[in-house]
C-alpha cells in the first residue's frame, strides 16, 4: 500500500479526539460493549466454577494432582518405555502420550505418501485409475471414521490364530495377535551407521548448497545425486562393514501362547494406523489434486518452452507453487489425524484418552482427567501448527 | 437449594434463556434429589411421586442383566429390579425410565441427581460406599472375577496362563484384580484393554486373547450363547469377591430402605414358596410371616412409606427372586450358585425377617 | 541445455471436410485414449480390470448369492441362526438386519410408535432439500426450520394432540443422529456467526474471547468435549438441577460446531472486497446495518458449499456419541448385535449402517460440490 504517488494529506494522521462520554462516540460504546461481553462471559464462568467448587465439596471428590503419584495398578499393552502396573499413574499417561505420538507421527508420514498418490492418480489420464481414485475418495469421506475403525478392527480380529498363522515371506507372521516380523539385534555398529547416515545427509546437503552457489556464479549445472548416494548410502555402509558387519536377525518363534522374538505391530495399533491413513489419505488427495490443478497448465507450458525436461519443471516450477496451496490445508488434515487418534479408546488401542479415561474412572476426578487430555492435545496441536507456520512461511511467495 | 445467596442475579435469566433456546430437544429439569443428610422426608421419594416415574441407570447391553430387546423394551436381572421399585410405588411396572449409563459415567450419573437409582451390576466396595457418596441397597447376586479360555488350548489351571494374552475391561475393578492376581501368583501377560463388552467378547471369540477375565457370571453367559459352549472352559480359580447390587445415594435412608427391603422380600417370598401363580390366592395362608408379608397384619409397607400390599404387587408381575433369576438368567447359562437360599447348601442369599 | 524439438504445425485447409475416422471418435477412439494408452497404461487397465471383476464378483457372492436374508425365530422370542453360523463368512446373514432394522432405526423408542420417529426422519430429509433451493435462500428459511423442528420436537415427545408422551431415554437410531446433527447446525450457525464477527471485530477483548474459544475448540479432539459434557458437564450445575445426557451431548456438539462453523463464515468475512466494507462505511450506515445489510448476505452465500461440507463432517462426527453411551444410530447397531444369538454378525451391521451414512454424505457432498462448480462459473464471468 506504500504508493508514491499517494497524497501526503492522507498520510497525516487525523487529529486526535478528546473521549467525550456519550453514546455517540464509538469508542465509548466499543468499551461498553467490551465490559457488557467480558461481564457475562465472566459471570457465566463464576457461576459454573463456583457451582463446581460446591458440588466437588457436597460430594466429597478429592481435587488436585495428587493422585499422579499413586500406583495406577492399571495393565498398560503397549509402552515404547518400560511400564509397569506397579508405576505411579504419572508415568502410565507418558506412556500413553507416546503411544498417541506413536499413532501420529507413522500416521501423518503414511497419509501423506498415500494421500499423495491418490490425489495425483485422480489426475491420471487412465480413465479407470482415476475413477478408482475418484471412487475411494468419495467413500472414505462419506462414512464415519469411528465406523471405519470398528470395522477394521473386525477384520484384524478375523484373521487366524498364532498357530495357523499366515506367512506371506519366511518370518513375517500375520495373525489375529498382530504382524510379526524379523528383527535385527541392535549392536553399537548399527548406532554407529546410523550416525554416519546423519553426517552423510548433513555433508550432502552442504555439498548442494554450494554447488548451487556456484552455479549462480557460472550458470554450470553440477550433478549433486553420485555424491550424495556416496555420502548418505556409502558411508554408513563402509563404517558399519570397518566396525565387522554384525548381521544377526531375531526370528520371530512360536512358544507358548504366542510368538516371541522379533518386531511386533499389534492388531488395535494396526487397525488404529490403517484406519487413519487411509480415512485421511481421502482428504489428502484432495487437497493435493486441488494443489496441482491450482498451478495453471501455461507454467508448464513456458517451462517447456525454456528448455526444462519433465524432473525440472516439477520440482522448479510446479511443485513451489502447489505447496503454497497445499500446505495450510494440509496442516488441518494433520492436526485432524492427531485428534481423531483419540477414537482409539473404542478399538482397545492404549493411548492417551484411554489411559486418561481409565485414571478418573479410578480416581473418580473426572475434571483433572479430561484437563489432561486437553492439555496434551492442545500442545501437539500448537506444535504442529507452529512448525508447519514456520515451513509455509518458508515456501510462500515472496514479494520483491 | 438453599445457596442462592451466592448467586448473582444474572444467572437464572441466562439459565433460562439457554433452556428456552434449547427447548425444542430434550430439555427436562427434574426437581430431583439434593443430598440432605439425616433428613427425615426422603427427598428422592418425593421427588419420584411428583414426576411419576422412577429413572433408573442401567448397563448399554449386558445379556441377562440389561438389554433393550428387539421391541426396544429393557428386559433383564437388573432391570427386573428397577421394574420392582416402580411397582412398589406406582403398582405399575412401566412407570420406570431406563437411562443406559456407561462404566464411565454410571457414578457421575447419580451423583447429580439423573437417575435416582443405579441398577447397574456395580460392585459393592468400600471406597464407593463412603468416599464417593452411595448406599448399596443389598447383594442382589454374587459374583466373583473369573477367567474363560477355549477348551483347545488344554489349560485347566488360571496358573498356566503365564505369558497369555488376556481380554479385559478398563475401567472397573476387574482390570485392578487381574493386575494385583498377576504380581501375587507372578505371572507375566499380555493385556487387551477394550471398553464396550461386545467388543471385548469379540476379541476373545476370534482368538484375539487366550483368556477372557470378567465375573463368571458374564463369563457364563458369553458362554452359553456360543454355538457350542463346550469349545470354552471357565477356569475353577476366582480371583475375587463381587457382590453386585443396586446403589443409591447416600444420606437418603428412607429410599434405600425401601429398595433393600423390596429385594428382601423378593428373597421372603421364595422363601415361603410364593411366586407370581400362587401370591394372589396367599390371603389363606396361615403362616403369620406370609401373612405380614403380603400386608394383611403388621403395616409394615406403611412403614416403608408405600403401600401394604407392596410385595403382593410386585410378586405377582415380576414374580419372586428365584423366578426374577430363571427367566433372566438360567437362560444364558448362569446356574444359582452362591444366589440360592441360605436353605440350599452353598447358598447366600439370606433375607432378615418381615417383622 | 536441452534441444528445442519444434513440432511444425500442418495448415488445415483446402480439402473439404470429411469426418474424422471411426479411430479417432467414438467410443473406441475413447477406450484407446483412455484406457490403451500406451503400454504401461494397457497393463493398470487390465490389471485393476482383473482386480474390480474378482472383488465384485466376491462382493456378489457373499452379499447376494450366498447370503441369508431371514431365520426363523422360536417361541420367546429367540432367533435361531445356527443357519448363519454354519455360513462361516462365505455369505452375509443379512436376517441380522430384517429382525433388527427397527431396533437400528429408533433404539428403544416404543415400537408401536414407530411411525412418530419414521415420520421425524422424512421431516428432516424433507428440510434438507427444501433448505438446498436457491429459491428458498432468504427469509423464509428461518421460520420454515423453526416450524420443522418444532414440529419434530412435538413429534418425538408427544404428550399434546393424543400422541402419547414419551421420555427422552427411549429415543434412539437414525432420529437421535439426524437431531444432533441437525440441531448442532441450527445452533451452531448464529452462534459462529457472532463468533466470526467478533474475531474481526477491532474491540481487543471481544476479539481476544473469540480467538481463545476458536483455538481452545479446535485444538482438542471432540471426544474430550464429549467426556467433558458427560462426567464434567453434572459438575458445573447447582444441585438438583440437571441436564440429560443427549442435551449435554447436543451442547458440546453446538460448542464443537460453532468453532469450526465460525472459520467457515470468517472466510466468507474475508473474501468480500474491502470496497464492500468502506462503501457501507462511506454510506453512514452503523456496524449492525453495514453487517446485517451488506456484509453478511453477500458473505454467506459464497460459505454454502464450505458449510456444506463441514455439515457433512458434524453427521459423521455424531456417531462419536457411541463412546458416552448415546443411541445414535452407530450405537443402535452395535447393541442389536450384543444379543448372544447375534453376536459376530458385525460385519453385516456395519455395512447396513454405513450405507445409511453412505446416502445422507455422498448426497450432501454431490450437492456442494454442484453448488460449488454452479458459484464459481458465476464469478467466473
Amino acid at each position: 500500500m506504500s504508493d508514491a504517488t499517494v497524497d501526503p494529506r492522507f498520510r497525516r494522521k487525523p487529529p486526535k479526539r478528546p473521549l467525550r462520554l456519550s453514546w455517540a462516540d464509538e469508542r465509548v460504546r466499543g468499551i461498553v460493549w467490551q465490559l457488557v461481553v467480558v461481564g457475562i462471559v465472566g459471570s457465566i464462568i463464576y457461576w459454573l466454577w463456583s457451582n463446581t467448587v460446591h458440588n466437588l465439596e457436597v460430594r466429597r471428590i478429592a481435587t488436585g494432582f495428587g493422585f499422579l503419584g499413586r500406583e495406577a495398578g492399571l495393565p498398560i499393552a503397549e509402552h515404547l518405555i518400560p511400564y509397569d502396573p506397579t508405576d505411579t499413574y504419572l508415568r502410565a499417561l507418558t506412556v500413553g502420550v507416546l503411544n498417541t505420538l506413536k499413532v501420529a507421527v507413522v500416521g501423518i508420514v503414511l497419509a501423506t505418501i498415500l494421500g499423495t498418490a491418490i490425489g495425483i492418480a485422480r489426475l491420471s489420464k487412465n480413465f479407470l485409475v482415476a475413477k478408482i481414485a475418484a471412487f475411494y475418495v468419495e467413500v472414505i469421506r462419506d462414512l464415519p471414521l469411528l465406523l471405519q475403525l470398528l470395522f477394521w478392527y473386525t477384520i484384524m480380529q478375523g484373521l487366524p490364530g498364532p498357530r495357523q498363522a499366515l506367512k506371506p515371506l519366511d518370518g513375517v507372521f500375520l495373525s489375529n495377535r498382530g504382524f510379526r516380523l524379523p528383527a535385527l539385534v541392535w549392536e553399537g555398529a548399527h548406532t554407529a551407521a546410523v550416525l554416519a547416515c546423519l553426517a552423510g545427509i548433513v555433508a550432502t546437503w552442504l555439498y548442494a548448497r554450494s554447488a548451487r552457489a556456484k552455479q549462480m556464479a557460472d550458470g554450470q549445472p553440477r550433478r549433486v545425486w553420485p555424491a550424495a548416494i556416496a555420502l548418505i548410502i556409502g558411508l554408513p555402509l563402509l563404517v558399519w562393514q570397518a566396525m565387522g558387519a554384525p548381521w544377526a536377525i531375531d526370528w520371530p518363534a512360536l512358544r507358548g501362547f504366542n510368538f516371541q522374538g522379533g518386531m511386533s505391530m499389534s492388531p488395535e495399533y494396526a487397525a488404529l494406523l490403517i484406519g487413519l491413513v487411509t480415512y485421511t489419505a481421502g482428504f489428502i488427495a484432495e487437497v493435493v489434486r486441488a494443489g496441482i490443478l491450482s498451478v495453471s497448465q501455461g507454467q508448464w507450458e513456458a517451462a517447456q518452452a525454456l528448455g526444462l525436461r519433465h524432473g525440472p519443471v516439477l520440482r522448479l516450477i510446479v511443485l513451489p507453487q502447489a505447496l503454497r496451496v497445499i500446505i495450510p490445508p494440509m496442516t488441518s488434515n494433520y492436526l485432524n489425524l492427531t485428534k481423531n487418534s483419540s477414537l482409539a479408546v473404542a478399538i482397545g488401542y492404549q493411548d492417551i484418552v484411554s489411559i486418561a479415561n481409565t485414571t478418573l474412572n479410578q480416581t473418580g476426578q473426572a475434571i483433572e482427567g479430561i484437563a489432561i487430555i486437553m492439555l496434551v492435545y492442545l500442545t501437539i496441536s500448537l506444535s504442529i501448527s507452529l512448525f508447519m507456520n514456520w515451513y509455509n512461511a518458508k515456501i510462500a511467495l515472496v514479494e520483491r | 437449594m438453599g445457596r442462592s445467596s451466592v448467586k448473582q442475579p444474572v444467572r437464572p435469566t441466562v439459565l433460562r434463556s439457554l433452556a428456552a433456546a434449547l427447548l425444542a430437544m430434550a430439555v427436562s429439569l427434574p426437581a430431583t434429589a439434593q443430598q440432605q443428610p439425616a433428613a427425615p422426608a426422603s427427598v428422592t421419594l418425593d421427588a419420584i411421586r411428583a414426576r411419576g416415574t422412577l429413572i433408573c441407570g442401567v448397563n448399554t447391553g449386558l445379556a441377562g442383566f440389561a438389554q433393550p430387546d428387539s421391541q426396544g423394551v429393557w428386559r433383564g436381572f437388573d432391570v427386573d429390579y428397577c421394574r420392582a421399585v416402580a411397582i412398589a410405588l406406582f403398582n405399575d411396572p412401566d412407570k420406570v425410565r431406563f437411562v443406559p449409563t456407561t462404566a464411565q459415567n454410571r457414578f457421575t450419573a447419580l451423583q447429580s441427581g439423573e437417575v435416582d437409582i443405579l441398577s447397574r451390576n456395580t460392585t459393592w466396595t468400600l471406597s464407593r460406599d463412603t468416599s464417593l457418596g452411595f448406599d448399596f441397597a443389598g447383594i442382589t447376586f454374587y459374583d466373583g472375577q473369573g477367567f474363560m479360555v477355549k477348551a483347545s488350548l488344554g489349560v485347566r489351571s488360571a496358573r498356566e496362563l503365564d505369558g497369555a494374552t488376556i481380554c479385559v475391561q478398563p475401567g472397573t475393578t476387574t482390570e485392578q484384580n487381574l493386575t494385583d492376581w498377576a504380581r501375587a501368583a507372578r505371572i507375566r501377560f499380555q493385556p487387551v484393554v477394550i471398553e464396550r463388552l461386545e467388543e471385548v467378547v469379540n476379541a476373545y471369540l476370534s482368538g484375539r486373547c487366550d483368556a477372557f477375565t470378567t465375573d463368571v457370571s458374564g463369563l457364563a453367559a458369553t458362554r452359553a450363547v456360543q454355538p457350542r459352549p463346550a469349545e470354552h472352559v471357565i477356569l475353577p480359580d476366582v480371583i475375587s469377591k463381587e457382590p453386585l447390587g443396586p446403589l443409591v445415594r447416600h444420606g437418603d435412608q428412607r429410599f434405600s430402605d425401601l429398595v433393600r427391603w423390596i429385594h428382601f422380600g423378593l428373597l421372603t417370598a421364595e422363601e415361603f414358596g410364593l411366586t407370581s401363580q400362587t401370591i394372589g390366592q396367599a390371603a389363606g395362608d396361615a403362616r403369620p410371616d406370609v401373612q405380614r408379608l403380603i400386608g394383611r397384619s403388621g403395616d409394615l409397607g406403611r412403614m416403608l412409606g408405600v403401600d401394604n400390599a407392596f410385595m403382593v404387587n410386585v410378586v405377582t408381575r415380576l414374580g419372586n427372586y428365584g423366578q426374577i433369576f430363571e427367566r433372566n438368567l438360567t437362560p444364558i447359562g448362569i446356574q444359582r450358585g452362591p444366589n440360592a437360599l441360605w436353605t440350599t447348601p452353598g447358598g447366600l442369599q439370606y433375607a432378615p425377617p418381615f417383622r | 541445455m536441452s534441444d528445442i524439438t519444434a513440432s511444425t504445425p500442418t495448415l488445415h485447409g483446402g480439402s473439404p471436410a470429411r469426418s474424422a475416422p471411426i479411430t479417432a471418435v467414438g467410443p473406441i477412439a475413447w477406450v484407446r485414449a483412455n484406457l490403451f494408452s500406451g503400454w504401461l497404461s494397457t497393463a493398470v487397465t487390465l490389471v485393476l480390470g482383473y482386480l474390480i471383476v474378482r472383488a465384485v464378483m466376491g462382493f456378489v457372492d457373499w452379499a447376494f448369492v450366498n447370503a441369508i436374508w431371514s431365520v426363523p425365530v422360536n417361541g420367546n422370542g429367540v432367533a435361531q441362526t445356527q443357519a448363519c453360523r454354519e455360513l462361516h463368512g462365505t455369505g452375509a446373514c443379512w436376517a441380522v438386519v430384517t429382525e433388527k432394522h427397527r431396533f437400528m432405526l429408533f433404539g428403544t423408542y416404543p415400537f408401536e410408535q414407530h411411525w412418530r420417529p419414521a415420520l421425524v426422519c422424512l421431516l428432516f430429509v424433507a428440510l434438507y432439500i427444501v433448505s438446498s433451493m436457491r429459491s428458498f435462500w432468504n427469509w423464509r428459511l428461518i421460520p420454515i426450520w423453526a416450524g420443522t423442528l418444532t414440529a419434530i420436537g412435538i413429534l418425538m415427545w408427544g404428550g399434546v394432540l393424543g400422541l402419547p408422551y414419551v421420555p427422552q431415554e427411549r429415543w434412539g437410531g437414525l432420529p437421535i443422529t439426524l437431531i444432533l446433527a441437525t440441531f448442532g447446525l441450527a445452533f451452531a450457525f448464529p452462534l459462529s456467526i457472532l463468533v466470526a464477527l467478533g474475531r474481526r471485530s477491532n474491540l481487543p477483548a471481544i476479539k481476544a474471547l473469540c480467538v481463545l474459544y476458536v483455538e481452545l475448540i479446535r485444538g482438542v479432539p471432540l471426544i474430550s468435549l464429549l467426556f467433558m459434557a458427560s462426567v464434567m458437564f453434572p459438575l458445573f450445575l447447582p444441585e438438583g438441577m440437571n441436564i440429560d445426557k443427549l442435551l449435554r451431548a447436543q451442547i458440546a456438539i453446538i460448542l464443537f460446531a460453532g468453532a469450526y462453523l465460525a472459520e467457515v463464515v470468517r472466510a466468507g468475512l474475508q473474501s468480500l472486497p474491502k470496497g464492500q466494507y468502506e462503501a457501507a462505511d462511506a454510506m453512514g450506515l452503523s456496524y449492525w446495518q453495514k453487517t446485517g445489510l451488506i456484509i453478511l448476505p453477500q458473505a454467506l452465500r459464497t460459505v454454502i458449499p464450505p458449510l456444506v461440507n463441514t455439515f457433512i463432517g458434524f453427521f459423521k462426527d455424531t456417531s462419536l456419541v457411541l463412546i458416552i453411551g448415546i443411541f445414535d444410530l452407530l450405537t443402535a447397531g452395535k447393541t442389536a448385535i450384543v444379543e448372544p444369538s447375534w453376536q459376530g454378525f458385525g460385519v453385516e451391521v456395519y455395512v447396513f449402517v454405513g450405507l445409511i451414512y453412505l446416502v445422507f454424505c455422498f448426497a450432501m457432498s454431490k450437492y456442494s460440490q454442484g453448488l460449488e462448480a454452479e458459484l464459481n462459473r458465476h464469478r467466473r464471468r
